[in-house]
Parts: C-alpha cells; sequence; structure tokens
C-alpha cells in the first residue's frame, strides 16, 4: 500500500504532460504509467485504503470461495492459505495441457473443472469476480510479467494487430487514445495510456468491479464498434499484448477507476 | 489524386440522403451536401450535443456553454478565419481524405470502416444537413466576432 502511494507521489512529480514540445508522445512501452496516474487525489484514496475501497468487497467474497469446499476440495487445499501470491503477474500465460492462452479467470475455470469437478463460472458472474480479484490481490504492487515466446508469441502478434486496428464508425483504434494521445483531454476525461493493471477493477461508472474485457468492451462501444464476447479469442490476444506492454507496471488490482 | 477520386466515387455512392453528390476541388468539398437551409444556432448545438456531433469530445471553442472540452484536436475558435466553408465541409466529411493517419473520425463515410456496431452499421455519423449546419457553426468562429 505504502509502495503504491510512493508510486503515486513519484509520477505526480514527474507531471501531467505527456506531450513532448513538437507533440511527440513518449512511448507507454518505454515508460508504463499506471491510470491510478490520472485519477482525482480522492479517487486514489479510494483505492489506497483497504477499508474504503469497494473492490475488497469482492476480495472478502473471493477469500470465502477459496476456503469452500466442493466435495472434490477447496482452492486453499491445493494451493494453500497464500499460495497465489506472484501467480496474477504472470498471466495470461499458454497453458501445455490445454493448448491455449488462459488468463486468471481461464485458469480459474480449469482449475474448477479439472481438479473440482465443478462446471466453468461464467465471466462477469459475480463468484469468478469475487474469485479472480482475490488471487490478483495477492500480487498486489508485484511487477507484471508475462512469457510472450513460443506457443505465446502468436497470441501476442494478434494482440498487437488489434491494438492498431482502426475500428467502429468512429474509425479509431486503441493506438490512437491511449499511444498517441495519452495525457489529452477527451471531453471531461484525461485519456491514459490504456494500461489493464488496475483489473479487476471497481469503477464508479459501473457501481461494481469488474474485468479487464469487460472495461476493453465499453472502450469499442465508445468508437461504435461492435465489441467481442467477454473471454474471446480476440480479447486473450488483445489482454497479453496489453499486458507485455505494461510490464514493469506494479499489479493494483482491486483498482479503482472512474 | 488517386485517393480523392476514390473518395469522390466512395462518397458518391454513400450518399443515398444527400441531395447533391459531394464534388472535391483541392482540399475542399465546394458544394454544400443538400440545398436545405442551414443554421448556425444547430451547428452549434450538435457541435456540444454527446448525442450527435459531440465535437467537443475533441476540439474547444472559446465562449462556448460547454464544460470539460477536449484537446485532442486543435482549438476551433477562430477557424473560419483559416479555412473556408468548402475547406470545413471536407474535413467534417473524412480527414482522412488529407491526412490518412488522422485522429479525427469520419462523419459522412460509409465505407471502408472496421466492425461497425449493429445498430449503426451502414449509416453515416451525421447526415447532409446536419454536416451543413456544422459548417455554417464553424464559418462564424472569427477572431473578433463574439
Ligand atoms: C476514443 C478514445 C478511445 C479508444 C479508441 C480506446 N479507448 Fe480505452 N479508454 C478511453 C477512455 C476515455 C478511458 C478512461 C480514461 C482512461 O483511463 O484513459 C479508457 C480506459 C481504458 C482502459 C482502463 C485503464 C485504467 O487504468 O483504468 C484500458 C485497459 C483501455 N482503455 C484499453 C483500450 C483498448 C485495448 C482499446 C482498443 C480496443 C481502447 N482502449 C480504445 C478511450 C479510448
Ligand atoms: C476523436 C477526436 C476528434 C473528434 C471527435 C473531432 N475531431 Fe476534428 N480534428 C481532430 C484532429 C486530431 C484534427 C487535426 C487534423 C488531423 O489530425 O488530420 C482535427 C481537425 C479538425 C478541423 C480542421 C481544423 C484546422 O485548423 O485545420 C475541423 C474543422 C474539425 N476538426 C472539425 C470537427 C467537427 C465539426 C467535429 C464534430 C462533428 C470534430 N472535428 C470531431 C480530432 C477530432
Amino acid at each position: 500500500m505504502r509502495l503504491l502511494t510512493l508510486a503515486g507521489l513519484w509520477l505526480a512529480s514527474v507531471g501531467v504532460a505527456a506531450q513532448g514540445n513538437e507533440g511527440s508522445v513518449i512511448s507507454p512501452k518505454e515508460q508504463p504509467v499506471s491510470g491510478y496516474r490520472f485519477l482525482t487525489p480522492e479517487t486514489r484514496a479510494l483505492q489506497d485504503d483497504a477499508f474504503a475501497n469497494p473492490g475488497y468487497l469482492w476480495v472478502a467474497a473471493g477469500a470465502k470461495a477459496y476456503q469452500t469446499s466442493h466435495g472434490s476440495g477447496s482452492c486453499v487445499s491445493c494451493h494453500g492459505e497464500r499460495g497465489m501470491v506472484g501467480v496474477a503477474s504472470r498471466y495470461p500465460r499458454f497453458d501445455e495441457e490445454a493448448q491455449t492462452l488462459l488468463n486468471l479467470e481461464g485458469r480459474i475455470n480449469a482449475c474448477r473443472t479439472k481438479h473440482q469437478e465443478l462446471s466453468a463460472l461464467a465471466y462477469e458472474s459475480e463468484e469468478l469476480l469475487a474469485l479472480s480479484s482475490y488471487v490478483a490481490e495477492q500480487s498486489r504492487g508485484l511487477r507484471t510479467q508475462v512469457n510472450v515466446s513460443a506457443e505465446a508469441a502468436p497470441w501476442l502478434e494478434a494482440g498487437e494487430e488489434y491494438f492498431f486496428q482502426r475500428r467502429g464508425q468512429l474509425n479509431l483504434a486503441c493506438h490512437q487514445c491511449h499511444d498517441q494521445s495519452w495525457g489529452k483531454m477527451l471531453r471531461g476525461d484525461r485519456l491514459s495510456q490504456g494500461q489493464p493493471n488496475a483489473f479487476p477493477a471497481y469503477r464508479l461508472e459501473w457501481q461494481s468491479l469488474g474485468s479487464l474485457h469487460r472495461r476493453l468492451q465499453n472502450c469499442e462501444t465508445g468508437v461504435r464498434a461492435e465489441p467481442q464476447a467477454l473471454g474471446s479469442r480476440a480479447y486473450l490476444e488483445l489482454e497479453l499484448y496489453l499486458v507485455w506492454r505494461s510490464q514493469g507496471l506494479a499489479l493494483e488490482s482491486p483498482g479503482v477507476r472512474r | 489524386m488517386k485517393t480523392i477520386l476514390w473518395a469522390v466515387l466512395m462518397l458518391i455512392g454513400a450518399s443515398a440522403d444527400a441531395e447533391v453528390n459531394p464534388q472535391i476541388f483541392g482540399d475542399a468539398i465546394v458544394a454544400p451536401l443538400t440545398e436545405r437551409p442551414a443554421s448556425a444556432a444547430t451547428g452549434e448545438h450538435l457541435f456540444v450535443s454527446r448525442d450527435s456531433g459531440h465535437c467537443v469530445l475533441c476540439h474547444r471553442v472559446q465562449g462556448l456553454d460547454a464544460p470539460f472540452q477536449g484537446d485532442i484536436g486543435p482549438e476551433l475558435s477562430d477557424v473560419g478565419d483559416r479555412l473556408s466553408p468548402g475547406q470545413l465541409r471536407l474535413r467534417i466529411v473524412d480527414s482522412s481524405i488529407l491526412n490518412a493517419q488522422t485522429i479525427m473520425p469520419p462523419y459522412y463515410r460509409r465505407e471502408n470502416l472496421h466492425r461497425v456496431a449493429n445498430a449503426f452499421e451502414g449509416e453515416t455519423v451525421l447526415t447532409a444537413l446536419q454536416i451543413e449546419h456544422l459548417v455554417s457553426y464553424l464559418s462564424q468562429r472569427r477572431s473578433g466576432v463574439p
């Protein structure tokens, strides 16, 4: 918690301005800046205070679900009390057994179906949000690092392509808002770099905690594009690209965002 | 030249509700997209309104009654000093004709878009008349004119 506050202060001293004098923009890949930096002091304080941060309601529910035995064992019976520390910082990750890329939500569901004889939880269901935010919270303050070589490489490449592809009736790419225009004002919003490190996050606009994929759907709807399905291959590819692009940023889940 | 020719063909193909086929001369569409009369006051409303033009997402105009105007595009307070109505029209219709990398959305184009939401499929963002209202409003934004 203290670490995050310090990081916030350091960034504040760097200044909000992302644009150089000639309109050149610092590349988020070279110098990733958390969305935290673009929040009001009140919203930052909300995120930093575990008692006030509403995201911790989901974390607490997740802690309970983590302990619950379903006959076929509980999460804790395999992984131990603090067994999830550092896990979230390695996801998404290519899974040899499933022969597909899994994000944290996908990994949790794989455990349920493979080891617990339970059905997969629906994306954005309260129970999956609780479990994923509980697991992510244990990596709070740790830096993201993902493996993008071997089988993960084509996923990264596709995600990067997605990021640069214009879409929707307004014909805008993620790249144009979050690489080229971060630091500028889009109406009342100061554009951040579109970093994924706060998620699952509590959004004031949602009045709820939500996944990164739900946030991506919001950006796509904003440019009047047909959004992809939650948990879809397209969003998994994009998530891998975003996390790789955010390399070195500390995880903040449960973050608080506007 | 090729892009401009392509753009003209595209616009003709797309302008089912336009009463005149827009033609590009240099960096301008000189003729109005419709002969129906345009209103600067309606243009100002469209410039601000979240449900239509919402140009204040990216542009500032001094004295405009709208909180939180964006700064992704250039300020347009005196844009009438530097651009003619025809030049304004082209930039609103499709700025990518002049700058392929532009961030400015194309407000009167249906073709060459990717994954448009079903609700907007096959439609332009603004109608011909709405664009004329905006052209009328912006050509009156001049230095020294309140
Ligand atoms: C028209 C501009 C625009 C486009 C295009 C856009 N976004 Fe965003 N995005 C925003 C705004 C505004 C926000 C909320 C404020 C902020 O954090 O920048 C946001 C927030 C985000 C966030 C949350 C950041 C945080 O810290 O809370 C992520 C992640 C994100 N965008 C990713 C993307 C991706 C990936 C795409 C392409 C599929 C995309 N965005 C396209 C405007 C855009
Ligand atoms: C997502 C951002 C965005 C939105 C929304 C937007 N613009 Fe722009 N606009 C720009 C940018 C960026 C430029 C700079 C030229 C370029 O990049 O090609 C520009 C340029 C212009 C220009 C030319 C100004 C000059 O000095 O050359 C006009 C006129 C204009 N916009 C009008 C409008 C109108 C009218 C609307 C709404 C119907 C609108 N814009 C919506 C981003 C935007």
